[in-house]
C-alpha cells in the first residue's frame, strides 16, 4: 500500500497561502485512501496554476495545453480503460479556453474525473477575469468591473445530465478528500468544482468571502433528485452549498462502445491487426 | 483501347453510385482504371460529374475526350456534349429530362420506365443506366450483377435491381449498333480503391488503434472508412467536437500506448497547429492527414489544390522536427502511411500525410494488396521490459536523442511529460542548461536520424533527360502519362517527390545533377504561387525557370498538361513566367 510519503512530488511554485496547497493535501490523502500506487493513475492538466498540479504529487502525467485537458484525458481512458484518469484544470482553462470540450465530455460520459480549481480569476497571467468572475469585479482589464454574467459550472453540468456533480472548498480539506474519493469511486464522468482562493489576485472572493457563504449539504439532502439538485446548484449568493449536488449512474461510453465493452483495453490489443484479408476483399 | 465515360447530373441523383458501380465492373473485368469526381459543396442540385477512364494499358489520370456521356440532367448535355469524341454517344432519358436531342450521337434510353416496369420503382433508374452503358459496350451483364450482389444485401432489392440492369443492358445493346468499342478478352479481375481508402487501409494495416477527427471534406472518407472497420480491427474511432480536440485525443491515446492518427483539411489543420507543436514538445507519436483543398478560408470545399505544402511544413510554434509525405497514388499511400507510423513511433516526431481532394476521391484499379509490405515494429516499452527497469525517465538524454517511450501503468514507474520545457523526468524546468540539452536532443539529434530514413524522388522516363517534369503528390499520374506521351519526340523524364520533409539528402547529387544538366526543368503544381518551387530553392538553391500552375480547383487533365508542356517546348509560353491563368 502506498503511503503519503510516496506522493511527495516536486516543490510547488505556488504563492504562499494559495488554496491549491489544500487541494494537493486532500488529493494525496484521497489516493492513499483508495490504495493506489502513483503509477496506477494518470493526471492530465492544462495551463495555469492548476496545470502544475500533477508535478507536485506523483503520478503518470500529461501536462498539455491550455484548455485541452479533457480531450487528452478522454483518449487516454479510451486507449486504456483499466487506467484511472483525472483531469486538473483551472476555471479559465476548463470553462473558457476548453468550453467546448467540457460540453462534449459530459455528453460522452467517459470515466474521467474532472477537478476544476475555481478561483474566479486568472492567476498565472496575473489577475484578469475568468468565466466564473462575478459581475462588477474590477481587474486590470475590466477597470469598470466585469460586464459578463458569471458561468455557473455546476448548474450547467447538472442541466446537461452530468452524473456526478460536486462542489468543494479548499479550506474544508476533510470534505474535499471525501469528494475526491467519491468522484473516483463513481462510474462515469464526474465534475468536482473546487473553490480555491487566490491570495494574490482575487481580492473579492477571499477565504473570508467563501467562509461566510459555504455550507456543507446535510445528510437529508438527496443527490439523486434532479430538480432539487438543479435548484440547489443555482444557490450562489449569501449561501453556497458544498458537497455532492447530483449523483446518478448511467451507462458509460466505455460500456456502450462496442470495441471496448467487456473487452481488454486497447493498449493490451496492439500489434498487427487481424481480419485484414476480409477488408482487402471488399476492394475486389 | 482507352475509353472515357462521364456521368453528369445534379447532386442527389446518384452519380456517385453509377460511377462507383461501373468502376468496379471495369476493374473486375481486368481493365486498368482511373476515376475521379467533380462535385459541388451541396447535397442537392448543382452540377456534378464522375468520370471513368479505363484501358487495356495502365492509366493514371483524367483525359478530356468523352466516349460515353451519361446525362442525368439537361445541364450535363449543355456543358459536356462538346467533349464527345467523333464516335462518342450521349445517353439520356427524354422523359426525365423533358428534352429530346437531335443528332446520331444522342441516344434516348427510358431509364425511368425500365426501372418502373422491371423493378417497380423509378429509384432504380441508375441501375438501368449502368446496364445500358455495358450493353452499348458489348460487355457482359453478369459482372454488373456480381457488383450489385456485393453492395445490395437485401434479396428483394437485389432481385429487382438485377432485373432492371438486364433490361437496361438489352436496351443499350439493341439501340447502339454503331458503338466503336470492342471489349478485350477478359483479364484477371482487379480491385478498385480510392485514395482515402488507401490511406485508411494502410493506417489499419500499420496497427492504428485510435482515430479521432472532425468531418471536413476531403478528409471525411478516412473517418467513414475507419469507423466502418473499427469493430473488425479493434479500433476506437471518435468524432471529436472540433479539430483541437481531435489532435489532442490522438495525442492522449498515443501517450497511453496505442498508435493514433487524426485527419482533416486546411481549415481544420489550422486549429490543430497548437497540437502539432505539443506533439513536438512532448515527443508523442502521431500521424496527421492533411487533405488539401483550395483556400484561403473555406475556399473551394469540394475541389483540389496543392497549396498547403508550406503550411504543413512550417506549421507549429517553436522548433521541432517533423516529417511530411505526399503520396500520389494508392501504392504510395500504402507505403508512406505505413512508413509514417514507423517513423513517428521510432523517433517520436509527428508525421503529416499531405493528400488532396484529387487523391482522396479518385479511384484506381489495383492488382491486389500485399499485406507483407506493411511493416510493424513495436518501439514502445511495455510489460516486463518496462516493469523490470530500476528507474525510468520519459525524456532521458540518449546518444540518438530518442528516449524510451513507456506505456503508463505497465511498470512501477511514472511516465511524465509536459508542454513546458522539462527535465529528463518530464518535470517543468526554467534553467538554461537543461533547455539547451533538450533542444539538442529533441531537435538536432533526432533530426539527424530521421533524415537518413528519407528517400529521394522517383525518376521515370529518360535516364539523362533533356526535359524534366518536376512535381509532387497527386500530380504523379498526369506527369507520368505526359512523359509517356512525349517520349517519342523528346528525351523527357519525370522527377516526383513524395517524401518532402526533411528534404531528401539521399541521392541528392544524382537528382540535382539531372536538374542542372537538363535543358529545361518545368515545375508542375496545382497551386498559384509554386510552393514546391519555393521549397526547392530554399533547400537546394535551385531556381525553376519554368513552371506550370493550375489553381482553378480542378486537377490537371492529360490534354491540358500536354498543351502547357508543348507551349514550353515550342518556345510559345502563355506568359513570361509560364503561369497558366486560372480557369480554362
Amino acid at each position: 500500500m502506498a503511503t503519503l510519503a510516496e506522493y511527495k512530488g516536486q516543490r510547488p511554485a505556488w504563492c504562499p497561502g494559495c488554496g491549491n496547497f489544500a487541494i494537493l493535501t486532500a488529493f494525496n490523502k484521497a489516493v492513499v485512501g483508495l490504495g493506489w500506487e502513483p503509477w496506477q493513475f494518470t493526471i492530465v492538466s492544462g495551463i495555469g496554476q492548476a496545470g502544475k498540479f500533477p508535478h507536485y504529487t506523483r503520478c503518470n502525467t500529461f501536462n498539455g495545453l491550455h484548455g485541452r485537458t479533457l480531450p487528452v484525458a478522454t483518449a487516454i481512458r479510451l486507449a486504456n480503460h483499466d487506467m484511472h484518469v483525472a483531469a486538473f484544470a483551472g476555471d479559465g482553462d476548463c470553462y473558457g479556453e476548453g468550453g467546448n470540450h467540457f460540453l462534449a465530455a459530459i455528453r460522452r460520459n467517459v470515466n474521467v474525473k474532472l477537478f476544476v480549481h475555481d478561483n474566479q480569476v486568472y492567476g498565472l497571467t496575473k489577475g484578469q477575469p475568468s468565466p466564473t468572475s462575478l459581475p462588477g469585479m474590477r481587474t486590470p482589464v475590466t477597470p469598470a468591473g466585469v460586464t459578463e454574467q458569471d458561468f455557473n459550472p455546476v448548474s450547467a453540468a447538472i442541466a446537461m445530465g452530468c452524473g456526478f456533480v460536486a462542489r468543494g472548498y479548499a479550506a474544508d480539506t476533510d470534505q474535499l478528500t471525501e469528494l475526491i474519493k467519491a468522484a473516483f469511486q463513481y462510474r462515469g464522468f464526474s465534475l468536482v468544482d473546487i473553490f480555491q482562493p487566490c491570495v494574490s489576485f482575487n481580492k473579492l472572493n477571499t477565504y473570508e468571502w467563501y467562509k461566510q457563504r459555504c455550507y456543507p449539504l446535510q445528510d437529508g439532502y438527496d443527490p439523486a433528485d434532479f430538480d432539487a439538485a438543479f435548484a440547489r446548484s443555482r444557490e450562489f449568493g449569501d449561501r453556497i452549498p458544498t458537497g455532492i449536488l447530483y449523483r446518478k449512474e448511467s451507462e458509460t461510453y466505455e460500456e456502450r462502445q462496442p470495441v471496448l465493452a467487456g473487452r481488454a483495453p486497447l493498449v493490451k490489443r496492439v500489434g498487427n491487426p487481424s481480419g485484414l484479408d476480409e477488408t482487402v476483399r471488399e476492394f475486389a | 483501347m482507352d475509353y472515357t465515360i462521364k456521368i453528369g447530373g445534379a447532386a442527389g441523383q446518384g452519380i456517385q453510385t453509377i460511377g462507383f458501380t461501373l468502376s468496379k465492373v471495369f476493374s473486375r473485368y481486368g481493365y486498368d482504371l482511373f476515376s475521379y469526381q467533380d462535385y459541388e459543396s451541396r447535397v442537392r442540385g448543382g452540377h456534378n460529374f464522375y468520370q471513368i477512364r479505363f484501358a487495356d494499358s495502365q492509366v493514371w489520370c483524367p483525359r478530356e475526350p468523352v466516349d460515353i456521356l451519361v446525362a442525368l440532367d439537361a445541364e450535363t448535355i449543355r456543358r459536356h456534349s462538346d467533349e464527345l469524341t467523333e464516335s462518342g454517344f450521349a445517353i439520356y432519358d427524354s422523359e426525365d429530362l423533358k428534352e429530346t436531342y437531335r443528332g446520331k450521337e444522342y441516344i434516348d434510353v427510358p431509364f425511368r420506365r425500365i426501372a418502373l416496369e422491371q423493378g417497380g420503382s423509378k429509384i432504380m433508374a441508375n441501375t438501368a443506366a449502368c446496364g445500358a452503358v455495358l450493353g452499348m459496350l458489348g460487355m457482359k451483364v453478369e459482372l454488373l450483377e456480381d457488383v450489385l450482389a456485393s453492395t445490395l444485401k437485401h434479396k428483394e432489392t437485389l432481385d429487382s435491381n438485377v432485373a432492371v440492369a438486364r433490361a437496361g443492358y438489352d436496351y443499350g445493346k439493341d439501340n447502339c449498333p454503331e458503338c466503336a468499342f470492342r471489349p478485350a478478352g477478359k483479364a484477371a479481375a482487379r480491385m478498385t480503391i480510392e485514395g482515402n481508402e488507401a490511406i485508411a487501409f494502410s493506417a489499419i494495416a500499420s496497427g492504428c488503434k485510435f482515430y479521432s477527427a472532425y468531418p471536413m471534406t476531403p478528409s471525411t472518407g478516412i473517418l467513414v472508412f475507419m469507423a466502418g472497420h473499427a469493430e473488425r480491427h479493434g479500433i476506437v474511432v471518435e468524432q471529436a467536437e472540433d479539430e483541437t480536440s481531435a489532435i489532442n485525443m490522438a495525442l492522449g491515446a498515443s501517450f497511453a500506448g496505442v498508435r493514433a492518427m487524426t485527419g482533416t483539411s486546411g481549415g481544420g489543420f489550422a486549429l490543430m497547429v497548437e497540437g502539432l507543436s505539443l506533439a513536438g514538445m512532448t515527443e508523442t507519436p502521431v500521424v496527421i492527414v492533411l487533405a488539401q483543398r483550395p483556400g484561403p478560408a473555406t475556399g473551394f470545399p469540394t475541389r483540389t489544390e496543392q497549396s498547403d505544402l508550406l503550411f504543413g511544413l512550417f506549421a507549429g510554434h517553436g522548433e521541432f522536427p517533423r516529417v511530411v509525405f505526399a503520396p500520389g497514388t494508392p501504392e504510395q499511400a500504402f507505403k508512406l502511411v505505413n512508413k509514417a507510423f514507423d517513423i513517428t513511433e521510432k523517433y517520436q516526431v509527428p508525421v503529416i500525410i499531405l493528400s488532396d481532394q484529387h487523391l482522396a476521391d479518385s479511384a484506381w484499379s489495383l492488382d491486389g494488396i500485399d499485406l507483407d509490405h506493411f511493416k510493424y515494429s513495436d518501439y514502445r516499452l511495455r510489460g516486463e521490459a518496462f516493469a523490470g527497469l530500476a528507474e525510468y525517465k520519459r525524456h532521458a538524454f540518449t546518444d540518438s536523442g530518442v528516449s524510451p517511450l513507456a506505456v503508463p501503468g505497465e511498470g512501477p514507474h511514472v511516465v511524465v511529460t509536459d508542454s513546458d520545457e522539462h527535465d529528463e523526468e518530464g518535470h517543468i524546468v526554467e534553467d538554461a542548461e537543461t533547455r539547451v540539452r533538450m533542444v539538442d536532443k529533441r531537435y538536432f539529434k533526432k533530426l539527424a536520424h530521421v533524415k537518413i530514413e528519407i528517400e529521394p524522388p522517383e525518376l521515370y522516363g529518360a535516364e539523362d533527360p533533356e526535359v524534366v517534369l518536376v512535381g509532387w503528390g497527386s500530380n504523379y499520374g498526369v506527369m507520368r502519362e505526359a512523359v509517356d506521351n512525349l517520349a517519342a519526340n523528346s528525351r523527357i523524364g519525370m522527377m516526383h517527390f513524395s517524401e518532402l520533409c526533411p528534404f531528401p539528402e539521399a541521392g541528392r547529387a544524382k537528382f540535382m545533377g539531372i536538374l542542372e544538366n537538363a535543358r529545361m526543368a518545368i515545375c508542375i503544381e496545382n497551386n498559384a504561387s509554386g510552393r514546391f518551387a519555393s521549397l526547392m530553392r530554399m533547400e537546394t538553391g535551385f531556381k525553376f525557370e519554368r513552371s506550370i500552375h493550375k489553381y482553378d480547383g480542378r486537377p490537371f487533365t492529360l490534354e491540358g498538361l500536354l498543351e502547357e508542356i508543348n507551349g514550353h517546348l515550342s518556345g510559345v509560353q502563355r506568359t513570361k513566367t509560364g503561369v497558366v491563368p486560372g480557369v480554362r
